[in-house]
């Protein structure tokens, strides 16, 4: 098992002709995800790579083809019309890889989607992969392996760097999730917490944050009371000035608070492991599994 | 991004924001004109993007024009918390009654705009919270039926007893509120919200922050931006579409990732080394983003040594390569480059790199060792 996504993934690719939506798609196919179907307006009819159907509309490709979750790879502007399309068309999990989605746009995609009953994951952000089973997003599939630790992280090339130590050290992962690094996004560490923690197959979990708000330390609370798990805890941005935004919309320190200090020590409280570097990450683990 | 003082008064202004009258100079003679214009006793503020303009001396009163002229001559050209003001903004010194805080901000927790207000106004709300809570109201919006008028009210009877008050504020939150929205910013506030003796309610200082991923689809917005306001580097580096952020070090960094280019710096500084900027070239790789990141780079003489972090995912591991070739055949780089590569075609990375004569490495905590310890030896 496994969380979010898995072999009954059925997955309509969202901007399945573009640029990035076209080299990603081949990526995840190569990988072994079921992409059942695209979606790009104006080229229904088409087939992708020869095989992939294309269609117009996303409630379209869900009745042709049964599609149960959607990946965005669409141009910011286009980003909050894709996530509010995917939701009405009963697509269960959205998630959005674009970067540069206005915040304002998110205010109103999140309720709307949450009505629907859909999960969304991002925006901005690299996606989640079950290694062996599915990839839906970017996350590159030779640096995972199939296992009991369960990932998630608000960055994208840190988490391949975690991923890759713990691969090399022979360590699986059961999920890796990248919930993005935008103020405002559709799954917290929270939610991807409870679901690991109610996953038989996750043993240990590994969560990645940084500076900026307080995500970090309501998942240490979450922790403290909700998860029997060991939990094991990193926050990049220990040397970050404040008041400046580091690469991620989200990534700031905002008069005094979001400091690496008060999350670490909020990871401290919860009794998370604490990774001082990127390389600790495999240590901890092993002292776990 | 930050605008000025100057420019967030018009965007309020054309909301319907009542404030007093003012203008902006680039000269002591335009500032002049404004203060004759104006009449009276005037206040010359100096637009940088910084707090504390008042105790650096950047915000100064004027009795009549002259004076107006010779306090603009001063505060036009100094330098405060390093950036030097090239504007200033006139306006007249207003008899206050009372002052209040009115705020709008995106909050990450409930993922709404939050209104923040507060009677306790014309100092930093930031101090009201920690010593004070109980004078702050924090109200938050849902986007999809935006204001409610009772939100509106219950905002504005936070602030005022005179009804007269409370109608007023009334209408300037949902003003405000409209600002904020129709101009995707992160941040709107007025402080001080000032009453006057003869009872009117204006806003006498603005502030909007506005959400960087707006200015795509809004070029009237992007064209607010002063680059004379900010380091010339960073300049040069959003040009190039890169994110760059100076900091005091001499390690310089090129990474790809915002998440690992902390982690990055984190660990230069875990190895005994300071880093001397945060530097994302992004995700897609592009030879010339790299050669510019070292353009940038090598522009600060106190960088003694450099290091590249890169995990190829989406970017290709030789494209970075092919970018520290090509720069190196450009211009000299006199620190040491260490490099550190892996993922995405990895194998052609180090041929490139081999043919100039450069190793390249696929261990991150090696590649810090060594860069901290060459920045070490040159210094």
């Amino acid at each position: 098992m496994s969380i979010f996504a898995d072999r009954a993934t059925r997955l309509v690719v969202q901007g399945i002709t573009g640029r990035d939506g076209s080299f990603h798609t081949r990526q995840m196919v190569e990988y072994g995800t079921n992409v059942v179907a695209g979606v790009t307006p104006g080229k229904g009819g088409l087939r992708f790579d020869d095989k992939v159907p294309v269609y117009n509309t996303v409630a379209e490709a869900v009745r042709e083809t049964g599609a149960n979750a959607s990946v965005i790879y669409v141009p910011p502007v286009g980003a909050a019309g894709a996530m509010y399309e995917a939701a009405d068309a009963g697509v269960r999990l959205i998630v959005c890889i674009t970067e540069g989605v206005p915040v304002m746009d998110m205010t109103r995609v999140l309720p709307f989607v949450r009505a629907r009953g859909a999960r969304l994951i991002g925006p901005n952000c690299p996606g989640l992969i079950t290694p062996g089973e599915a990839k839906v997003g970017i996350i590159p599939g030779n640096i995972c392996a199939p296992g009991r630790v369960g990932i998630v992280s608000r960055s994208g090339t840190l988490t391949y760097e975690i991923v890759n130590h713990l691969t090399r050290a022979g360590i699986g992962q059961s999920t890796c999730v990248g919930i993005g690094g935008d103020p405002l996004i559709g799954t917290n560490f929270i939610d991807v917490l409870r679901a690991f923690q109610d996953d038989p197959d996750t043993d240990v979990i590994v969560l990645m944050g940084e500076i900026g708000g307080t995500d970090e330390q309501m998942a240490a609370e979450f922790v403290r009371q909700s998860v029997t798990k060991p939990v094991i805890g990193f926050i990049a941005g220990q040397t970050a000035p404040k008041g400046r935004r580091m690469g991620h919309a989200g990534a700031i320190i905002s008069g005094s608070s979001g400091t690496a200090e008060e999350k670490i020590a909020a990871f401290e409280g919860a009794g998370f492991g604490i990774m001082k570097r990127p390389l600790d990450v495999v240590e901890l683990v092993k002292a776990r599994l | 991004m930050n605008i000025h003082e100057y420019q967030a008064r018009a965007l309020l202004k054309a909301a319907g924001v009542p404030m007093f009258d003012g203008d902006v100079a680039s000269t002591p003679t335009e500032a002049e004109a404004i203060a004759r214009r104006l009449g009276g006793t005037v206040v010359v503020k100096a637009q940088v993007h910084t707090g504390g303009r008042g105790k650096a001396g950047g915000v100064k009163l004027a009795a009549n024009p002259a004076e107006a002229a010779d306090v603009a001559s001063r505060i036009l050209g100094m330098s405060i918390n390093g950036l030097t003001v090239h504007k200033v903004l006139v306006v007249p010194a207003a008899d206050i009654a009372t002052e209040a805080y009115v705020g709008l901000i995106m909050d990450r927790e409930t993922q709404r705009p939050v209104f923040m207000v507060s009677p306790a106004g014309g100092i930093d709300i930031e101090e009201v919270a920690a010593t004070a809570p109980e004078k702050i109201l924090r109200l938050p919006v849902d986007p999809v039926y935006g204001l409610l008028p009772h939100h509106a009210y219950t905002l504005a009877f936070f602030l005022y007893r005179e009804f007269a008050h409370v109608k007023a504020a009334a209408r300037i939150v949902e003003q405000l509120y409209r600002v904020f929205t129709e101009n995707g910013a992160s941040l709107a506030e007025i402080n001080p919200l000032v009453t006057t003796a003869d009872g009117r309610v204006l806003a006498l200082d603005a502030k909007v922050t506005v959400d960087d991923n707006e200015l795509d689809r809004r070029p009237d917005l992007a064209l607010l931006r002063d680059e004379s306001a900010e380091n010339p580097a960073e300049v040069a580096a959003r040009r190039a579409n890169l994110t760059f952020i100076k900091l005091d070090g001499n390690v310089g960094c090129v990474v790809n990732g915002a998440g690992l280019a902390m982690a990055t710096m984190d660990l230069v500084k875990y190895y005994g080394g300071d880093p001397a900027n945060f530097l994302d070239i992004g995700g897609s790789s592009n030879p010339d983003k790299v050669v510019a990141a070292l353009r940038i780079i090598t522009s600060d003489p106190r960088v003694k040594a450099i290091l590249f972090n890169i995990f190829g995912g989406i970017t290709r591991t030789d494209d970075v390569a092919n970018g520290i070739r090509t720069a190196l055949e450009q211009f000299p780089v006199k620190v040491p480059i260490v490099v550190r590569l892996t993922g995405t075609n990895e194998a052609e990375a180090v041929q490139i790199l081999t043919g100039i004569g450069m190793k390249a490495l696929s261990d991150m905590d090696e590649a810090v060792r060594q860069v901290v310890a060459a920045a070490k030896e040159a210094a």
